[in-house]
């Protein structure tokens, strides 16, 4: 039995058919990620799973019950949201409360609730501080706490990370990993970072367009992307797309990531112009100018030097590319 | 630093033309003030001079605290402002909630259809109205000048008040939703909190028209026991047409009133016209 089933599941605002029929089952315990470009439908898909809008067509279940007429608070979930919306006017203590208060449970065991929360993610001393008192990091730990009080059948996150600095992200993402082992809940996480959805997830689910590209673990979907869209999307930096009848291979295109793309200064099939290099220290990004393929971008571990403009040669490593069709299907 | 100077300059200039519309605007304040509290020979004599201890006179305020129902017309307005506002506030935020919160079929209909009454006057209905309360048996109550005056503040204020509700953070509303709050309380608890300065706005610009009318007490309520203020000095003019002392001085206590409820509000109010100034 899985912890959330979507059957074919459409949504539409006025006529624009925003998901496009969504078939997912994610399993009791798991950790799965939504990820996709922006106004691809992924916030909207959660808000559906959270009862938030109305599903035009299609079911939603939760463990083994259907849910679709069931309001927000019935569902037993909790969301984490991109704002941290959190009750101005109530102490952390208060907002972290609220929905047991609102569920009749014994004050003594909220403040338990509260306690056992507050103390995996060291909130005690925030306890009786208002929202506007706190940082945007102790904002959002306080948001995730509020969902860890309720004990949900489901977490629910809409880009949680998103309003906080680089650093600060990492070490928020680094805690919610650890809580999903923690808790052993079942957790729905949106984003559009790939990163925050390679490293956090157990299942990556790639929406674009309000429709499912792939469902599959990270390595997977990384290794063995199903379309041209989700090979491009999944990796940083970004899948080359090579012209395939070019190099007289089969397809229309040929997907290589950056560090599968050799460069030399004399050998090689492809011949282009290095137009900018990225040195970070532990790798160089060179990007190449190659006719009739366009700005190539290759991936180089340590430190190497070539000369904007000077003239280089690339060689795909052959066992790594990827064929593709017009429409962007992967050929096998 | 030219500019730091040139900013002084654009500074002192905006404050100079600030000052002498406020002068401008208080002046009438100032005469009807100051004349209340001379003798009447000195209003007609010197009416731009203060007050001084030949000319000093208080008989304006004697005459109307004596004409024990000055009070009561007083009472009236007040209770006839209050409760209008309180209805103008609750109502326009409501529906101003439901216009921005929920869709539904005609809710863009329904905003036009409540926001056209900004552009129609209320007075054009003035005839059908008092055949109305005629016929309800309102006439010369309160009741009738707060449903009136209810219906005239709210288009302003629903209009006013859902531009500012759909800038309440949707998330917020969620998460209450998540949390099993009612719909009343997300209403009452989470989202009036946020928009107080635009509530406030609409009180002041409702309150006033409210406090000044003289239409509709005068042709809805005016028996004695449902005058209003504005409507009672109107009275003293007609029927005591050279005391100006009880006119002076019945305008300035009605000034009174609008004075307190307006710094009630005026501190909410310059934070929602300078909201958004600062993020
Ligand atoms: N309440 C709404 N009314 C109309 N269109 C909406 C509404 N909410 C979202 N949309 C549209 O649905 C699409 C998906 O939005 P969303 O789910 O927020 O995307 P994402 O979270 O992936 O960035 C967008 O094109 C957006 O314009
Ligand atoms: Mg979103």
């Amino acid at each position: 039995m899985g912890a959330l089933t979507l059957s074919n599941v459409t949504k539409s605002f006025g006529a624009v058919e925003v998901i496009k029929g969504v078939d997912l089952e994610v399993a009791e315990g798991e950790f799965c990620v939504f990820v996709g470009p922006s106004g691809c439908g992924k916030s909207t898909l959660l808000r559906m799973i959270a009862g938030l809008e109305d599903v035009t067509s299609g079911e939603v279940k939760i463990g083994d019950r259907r849910v679709n007429d069931l309001a927000p608070a019935k569902r037993e979930i909790a969301m984490v949201f991109q704002s941290y919306a959190l009750y101005p006017h109530l102490t952390v203590e208060g907002n972290m409360g609220l929905a047991l208060k609102q569920a009749h449970v014994p004050k003594a065991e909220i403040a338990a609730s509260i306690g056992r929360a507050a103390d995996m993610l060291g909130l005690e001393p925030l306890l009786a501080r208002r929202p506007a008192e706190l940082s945007g990091g102790q904002r959002q730990r306080v948001a995730i706490g509020r969902a860890i009080v309720r004990t949900p059948k489901l977490f629910l996150f809409d880009e949680p990370l998103s309003n906080l600095d680089a650093a600060l992200r990492v070490q928020t993402r680094i805690e919610i990993a650890r809580l999903h082992r923690d808790l052993g809940a079942t957790m729905i996480y949106v984003t559009h970072d790939q990163i925050e959805a390679m490293t956090l997830a157990h299942k990556i689910v790639v929406l674009n367009a309000g429709r499912i590209e792939q469902v599959g673990a990270p390595m997977d979907v990384y290794n063995d992307p199903d379309n041209a869209f989700v090979a491009g999307f999944i990796g940083s930096p970004k899948m080359n797309f090579l012209d395939a009848a070019a190099l007289g291979q089969q397809g229309a295109s040929l997907g290589i990531r950056p560090e599968h793309l050799a460069i030399s200064r004399d050998q090689g099939p492809i011949a282009g112009t290095v137009s900018h290099i990225e040195k970070l220290g532990s790798e160089t990004l060179v990007y190449v100018h190659a006719e009739p393929h366009g700005l190539l971008t290759v991936r180089l571990f340590g430190e190497h030097d070539f000369a904007v403009n000077e003239a280089v040669r690339l060689t795909p490593d052959p066992a790594r590319t990827f064929h593709f069709d017009a429409s962007g299907k992967r050929l096998r | 630093m030219s500019q730091a100077r040139t900013s002084t300059r654009r500074t002192i200039a905006a404050h100079a033309v600030l000052i002498t519309y406020t002068l401008i605007a208080l002046f009438p304040v100032f005469v009807v003030v100051i004349n209340s509290f001379k003798s009447r020979k000195a209003i007609f004599s010197e009416p731009l001079a203060l007050p001084s201890a030949s000319t000093f006179d208080a008989v304006g305020y004697r005459t109307v605290l004596e004409q024990g129902d000055f009070l009561l017309y007083f009472q009236n307005s007040l209770t006839v402002t209050v409760a209008s506002l309180f209805f103008v506030l609750l109502f326009g935020a409501m529906a101003a909630f439901a216009l921005s919160e929920y869709r539904f079929r005609g809710n863009l209909l329904m905003g036009l259809y409540l926001a056209l009454g900004i552009m129609i006057p209320i007075r054009l209905g003035t005839v059908a109205i008092l055949q109305m309360m005629v016929a309800g048996g309102l006439v010369n109550t309160l009741t009738a000048l707060i449903l009136v005056y209810t219906a005239q503040g709210l288009p302003l204020a629903v209009f006013i008040l859902s531009e500012f509700m759909r800038g309440v953070s949707d998330d917020l509303k969620s998460a209450g939703r998540i949390d099993g709050l009612s719909e009343y309380r997300i209403f009452f608890t989470l989202v009036l909190p946020l928009i107080r300065p635009a509530m406030a706005t609409v009180a002041v610009f409702t309150m006033i028209p409210i406090w000044n009318d003289l239409w509709f007490p005068l042709i809805l309520a005016p028996a004695e026991s449902s005058k209003t203020v504005t409507l009672g000095s109107q009275v003293f003019i007609g029927q005591f047409v050279t005391n100006w002392n009880a006119v002076l001085a019945a305008l300035s206590l009605a000034i009174l009133p609008v004075l307190v409820l307006y710094l009630a509000f005026s501190r909410q109010l310059i934070r929602g016209i300078t909201a958004g100034a600062v993020k």
